[in-house]
């Protein structure tokens, strides 16, 4: 991956305070796209979006906030004991217009903001579908200890850590647990949301161009969390007819068997494919009819850890 | 016979928590021995263990939150150094089931046993002085409450040697804290020692209310009590709201893993999104219960140390009665991303955001205060000076998280990290670092070293900003949180520059000790003489250095706010103290071991239960109640001070007083006051 | 850091002293003693209003743990995971004799507390014994109920719903019980050392304490045996 090293080593060497800001906003002009989970690069509207109104606020809230901290010791020097010039008054403790000001400059950012969040919400809800003439892409997120599982259902395939989508065509995911809470995020096409077991959750994301992403959970799972990473690639929609063709020519199928050896916990799972997958699968695991994933297990000794009860508990 | 406890049980495979264990139970068996060497048992006995003193419980409490902090920050460390070696390829020294632990620890620690038992050990020494009265509104449970939050500290200790700790980070999220993803016993090391320990706080919570709204001097109406006595009363109101909370979902949890119940199982109609709820509708009011407390003290700095009252008393006092209100309303800003919803999180995004409309008004205050001030830059205000920065920059990335869209980004990632340690470590540590220096002299009667303590800060707020600004940079750049090793090799540099920061926080903590040592090596040279030393404005500053075990000599009769300021202007002014009052004897409750004897029990009683050894466990049980009944059964509670021996400490001060008078030079003649 | 003590006061009194005007300033002695507004400006409270006040704030933060579980069983109230519902619990009957005995046991709690008022030991202890045992009967009956239901097979461990229905009326039921105990800690007491003020604190304390379970109970059997009922 090219590396972006204006920015990096301006952050380097001027590790303070002040130019933490700096640094943050220089990481934000930068047009370095190449650090493939830099949501400041982003590939589609959702990440763009996103990250403009985390800088617009930014830049609101440094409008007031440079201005107080410059106050803050501006007024701290002035008034040091050792300066005699300036006047002390050792019973100024009120004044109407300075509390008005005090109250109101806080009031107004936060009714700004609250435009911002009021707004931002609703559009940016992940629920909420992307604006498309082209139909949706379906994908089904399943999280699992310590590996994603992607299910294409049209298409009738699957995937295991790897999630390879059309450019150009809004993706609409169905995410659920097959265990614990994870989150499903891949930084620069844009919002997170939680996987969790028994229930549903929607995100529709969209990259525009052929990139490649990384993909993480972004909520602790286990002792396995720190590799739950998966490669996105968003490919020209040719290219994407063709990769489904591939998959379905060959590999194993992901039916109810193959899912539950897959659920065993495991980590550092090598992208697989599954060149079929069971239709009802998604819908079995998203209302419990297939019961969540085991946990440590004495036979896997991969994670089993240090359990004090090696049966586990009863 | 044992339940589940067996040799197999401590860590013989691990080197680092068996050193460090050895290395603690060498040092502890060695003060032990020292102790009994130099027969200082019963001085600690009926001074310090069953002691009721707020003063003396405060100070216990400070110590026990520094051994917390000591704890919590060694955890730090090798959290750090973890994540700066294990980049790309490399696993790192701590393999994930160990990691794991430690930031769970890391967590747990720093806010129930390191930021609790300060703030509380403050709230405790401070609050009866500031309210001239000798004492809180229940003694005794003060001292059941400081043993207990003991108790919790100590089981999570033990759980280094005898089992392990939870591996779940510091708020156990089922379904991985379920008995079914979390066999061991870490899980539930956790759920006691904070169940035991949170009874204690509720406790302090029950007993602040009680305090500041009951037992006041005459005079001090509501509106002339200091702001650190408002904000002990709002962060104790926040206490008796939210950690029965607290309890009964840490007890849900604990029903599901010990008898299979289904409150938040992944399956058969557990909901695990309620322990979200439920735990941060705890979790959010934690933070202020923190804060709060810590804003006052601020206060109480900048008016010393300016030389003028608080800019905006009445002010401060609404806002901080408004974020109290408010903090019980934003608990889902924690979950933004939980898909509850564009309406909900607009609500709770826009709540999140008004609080900061308080804590703007504060800070805005603060530096009017400074404003016709003569500002003496003491360690104190250092340290307060260091907060305006760090917090506001903190309170401002809080702001950016509270946005719905932005918060999709930077979730629980580095950025989240950053940004709560830059507010607790700015608002929180700050203003405890800045409060030790400040009272130190009122406990113990000798200033500490300004010269350490100056070096401790600049190293301490130096080393922050080095070792949290690359965790800004990462998480704007993608990284999550918790990462045992990390796969992206790119983000080595930021991670390495963040483990030299904590070279320099250390830098800085290594001041803070030789700051200690020094100054009691150089005790006589900083001696305290007056009670007075920093020129203060509040009843404490009233008493002798160190203040008498029954505060006032005569309850004092407050005439205005600052009610020490007007007495001692008149001092000045008059040339001479008020006429000597007429000595009284006073009543005074006596120590009890009962505080001890319960959390010994309570300890005995949570490890049995951790381990499922149910005889052990009933016999805490019983032992704690008995042991509660033989306490309530006792005839004598209270004895009386003689007046001889009242007058005799009080005209010692007054002496003192003089003294400094004294020194004062002849004031000129002039227009009447 | 000055050359001379209490900087800031000393130098305040000499400038009050060189502006008589003082434009925007205080005067600090301006302010009289309060008289009558309230306990605070007349001093601490006296130890049986600070005992009381300090075991309702108890009682509050005890009825928000009880709105936890309340909570939780507004939740689940649906999460039977194929389970039993709600309405196969309710026993009108035997829950009717609960809350007729527990509404009882606090009138008699209370005829207990006016007999303390007149500092009579025997009413008092006729009337704690009273109460105890229309608190035993309480306590029993619902322990049957539970013994019933898990014969049953309706056990907590069955569903998210079971668990949360077990876990609310249990915790009432463990309040009760260590009521109990505390009743027959306090008969004990009155017994042996009579109405001394501490004693009557405690006495006051465990009459709010027994009529706040009963408040809880209300609102347990409405919220969960009624609206049960007619689910």
């Amino acid at each position: 991956m090219r590396q972006c090293p204006s920015s990096r080593s301006r952050a380097a060497e001027r590790p303070l305070g002040r130019a933490a800001t700096l640094a943050v906003l220089a990481l934000a002009t930068c047009s370095c796209s190449s650090d493939a989970l830099n949501p400041f690069a982003p590939v589609g509207p959702v990440a763009a979006d996103d990250s403009k109104i985390l800088i617009d606020a930014t830049i609101i809230m440094l409008a007031i906030v440079i201005p107080t901290i410059l106050l803050a010791f501006w007024i701290a020097w002035r008034y040091r004991a050792s300066n005699t010039k300036a006047e002390y008054l050792p019973y100024w403790a009120f004044s109407g217009r300075i509390e008005a000001v005090v109250w109101s400059i806080p009031i107004l950012t936060i009714m700004f903001l609250g435009g911002v969040i009021w707004i931002g919400s609703y559009q940016l809800d992940p629920f909420r579908p992307i604006e498309s003439p082209a139909p949706p892409l379906e994908v089904q997120v399943v999280s699992l200890d310590w590996k994603w599982l992607f299910i294409y259902p049209r298409e009738g395939i699957a995937t295991v850590n790897q999630l390879v989508v059309p450019a150009g065509t809004p993706v609409h995911f169905s995410i659920t647990s097959g265990s614990v809470f994870n989150v499903f995020f891949v930084p620069r096409m844009g919002s997170m949301v939680y996987a969790m077991p028994g229930m549903v959750s929607q995100l529709h994301l969209r990259a525009d161009r052929p990139e490649t992403m990384l993909g993480q959970s972004a909520q602790f799972s286990g002792d396995g969390f720190s590799d739950m990473q998966f490669q996105v690639r968003s490919v020209p929609p040719a290219e994407f007819a063709a990769w489904t063709q591939s998959v379905r020519g060959a590999g194993p199928i992901l039916d109810r068997p193959a899912y539950a050896l897959l659920a065993r916990q495991s980590h550092r799972n090598p992208p697989a494919a599954f060149r079929a997958v069971d239709p009802t699968l998604f819908q079995a695991i998203s209302t419990q009819q297939i019961p969540p994933a085991p946990g440590p297990e004495p036979g896997n000794e991969e994670h089993a850890g240090r359990e004090v009860t090696p049966a586990g508990r009863q | 016979m044992f339940g589940k406890l067996s040799w197999s049980a401590i860590p013989w495979d691990q080197p680092i928590p068996l050193i460090t264990v050895a290395v603690l139970i060498l040092i502890g068996a060695g003060l032990l021995g020292l102790v009994t060497y130099k027969g200082w048992w019963p001085y600690l006995w009926t001074e310090w263990i069953t002691s009721v003193d707020h003063k003396r419980i405060g100070i216990m409490y400070i110590l026990l939150g520094v051994l917390g902090l000591a704890r919590g920050f060694a955890d730090a460390i090798m959290m750090r150094t973890q994540q700066a070696i294990a980049v790309g390829g490399s696993q790192g020294y701590l393999p994930p089931e160990h990691y794991n632990q430690i930031f769970s620890a890391h967590g747990t620690i720093m806010i129930f046993f390191a930021a609790m038992p300060l703030v509380i050990g403050f709230m405790n020494f401070v609050t009866p002085l500031q309210l001239g009265v000798r004492d809180v509104a229940f003694p005794t449970m003060n001292s059941v409450s400081l043993w207990l939050s003991a108790s919790g500290f100590l089981l999570v200790n033990v759980s280094l040697f005898i089992g392990e700790f939870a591996r779940t980070g510091w708020l156990p999220y089922p379904p991985l804290s379920e008995a079914g993803y979390s066999p061991g016993v870490g899980v539930d090391y956790y759920l006691w020692a904070i169940q035991i320990a949170g009874v204690g706080t509720l406790m302090t919570g029950i007993n602040f209310v009680t305090t500041v709204l009951k037992m006041r001097c005459p005079g001090m109406s509501y509106l002339r009590m200091p702001m650190f006595c408002w904000t002990t009363l709002a962060a104790s109101l926040l206490i008796v709201a939210v950690f029965p909370i607290l309890t009964a979902t840490l007890a849900m949890l604990s029903l599901d893993r010990f008898f299979g119940w289904h409150y938040f199982t992944g399956d058969a109609g557990g909901n695990p999104m309620m322990f979200v709820n439920l735990i941060w509708a705890w979790g959010h009011p934690e933070v202020y219960i923190l804060v709060l407390p810590c804003f006052g003290i601020f206060s109480e700095i900048f008016s010393t140390f300016s030389g003028k009252p608080l800019f905006g008393y009445r002010s401060m006092v609404a806002a901080t009665l408004f974020i109290c209100i408010v903090s019980l309303m934003v608990w889902l800003h924690h979950f933004f991303t939980m898909g509850a919803g564009p309406a909900v999180n607009t609500f709770f995004g826009i709540a999140s955001s008004v609080i900061a409309v308080g804590t703007g008004v504060k800070v805005y205050n603060w530096i009017f205060t400074m404003y016709g001030g003569r500002v003496r830059f003491s360690v104190p205000m250092l340290w307060s000076l260091g907060f305006i920065f760090t917090f506001v920059i903190g309170g401002m990335t809080g702001v950016l998280l509270a946005v719905p869209p932005a918060d999709f980004l930077v979730h629980n990632s580095m950025f989240l990290v950053a940004h709560f340690h830059n507010v607790i470590v700015g608002g929180v540590v700050f203003a405890l670092f800045a409060a030790l220096d400040y009272w130190f002299p009122k406990a113990f009667g000798f200033r500490l070293h300004p010269g350490w303590g100056a070096a401790a800060f600049w190293f301490s707020f130096i080393g922050f900003w080095v070792t949290f600004t690359p965790l800004y940079i990462l998480g704007l750049e993608g990284m999550t949180r918790r990462l045992q090793h990390v796969n992206i090799p790119e983000w080595g540099p930021m991670l390495q520059i963040s483990a030299f920061g904590v070279a320099i926080l250390v830098v800085g903590a290594a001041c803070q000790i030789i700051m200690l040592v020094v100054s009691i090596l150089q005790r006589d040279r900083l001696r305290d003489t007056s009670g007075d030393p920093w020129d203060g404005r509040s009843l404490e500053w009233a008493t002798p250095s160190p203040a008498p075990f029954f505060n006032f000599a005569t309850t004092p009769n407050v005439e205005g706010e600052e009610a020490y300021w007007g007495i001692k202007l008149a001092a000045i002014e008059s040339q001479r103290l008020g006429p000597e009052p007429k000595y009284e004897p006073i009543h005074m409750p006596v120590n009890s071991p009962v505080g001890f004897y319960t959390a010994v029990f309570a300890t005995m009683f949570g490890f049995a239960l951790i381990w499922q050894i149910w005889w052990l466990a009933g016999l805490g049980f019983v032992g704690a109640l008995a042991g509660f009944v033989v306490f309530a059964w006792r005839d004598v509670h209270e004895y009386w001070v003689p007046a001889e021996e009242v007058a005799r400490v009080d005209r010692a001060r007054r002496a003192a007083r003089q003294a400094l008078l004294d020194q004062i030079p002849e004031q000129p003649e002039g227009a009447p006051a | 850091m000055t050359d001379f003590p209490l900087p800031a006061a000393a130098e305040t009194v000499r400038r009050v002293r060189e502006d008589p005007h003082r434009l925007g300033h205080r005067d600090p002695h301006a302010h009289e003693t309060i008289e009558g507004i309230g306990h605070g400006t007349t001093g601490p409270a006296t130890k049986r209003v600070i005992v009381g006040y300090g075991f309702w704030i108890f009682l509050l933060s005890d009825i928000v743990m009880f709105s936890a579980f309340f909570a939780a069983f507004a939740v689940q109230r649906g999460a039977t995971a194929g389970g039993p519902g709600v309405s196969e619990l309710v026993d009108m009957h035997r829950v009717g004799w609960e809350t007729g005995a527990l509404l009882l046991s606090s009138y008699t709690c209370g005829l207990s507390f006016a007999a303390t008022n007149a500092r009579s030991k025997l009413w008092t202890q006729v009337f704690l014994l009273v109460t105890g045992l229309l608190g035993l009967i309480f306590v029993g009956l619902e322990l049957l109920e539970f013994v019933d239901l898990a014969g049953r097979g309706i056990v907590p461990q069955r569903s998210g719903f079971l668990s949360a229905f077990f876990g609310l009326v249990g915790l009432h039921g463990v309040h009760v019980t260590l009521a109990g105990m505390w009743l027959l800690t306090m008969m004990a007491q009155v017994q042996l050392k009579g109405f001394r003020p501490e004693i009557v604190h405690r006495l006051i304390c465990f009459n709010l304490f027994w009529h706040a379970l009963d408040i809880v109970w209300i609102g347990i059997f409405t919220i969960v045996y009624l609206m049960g009922a007619v689910a």
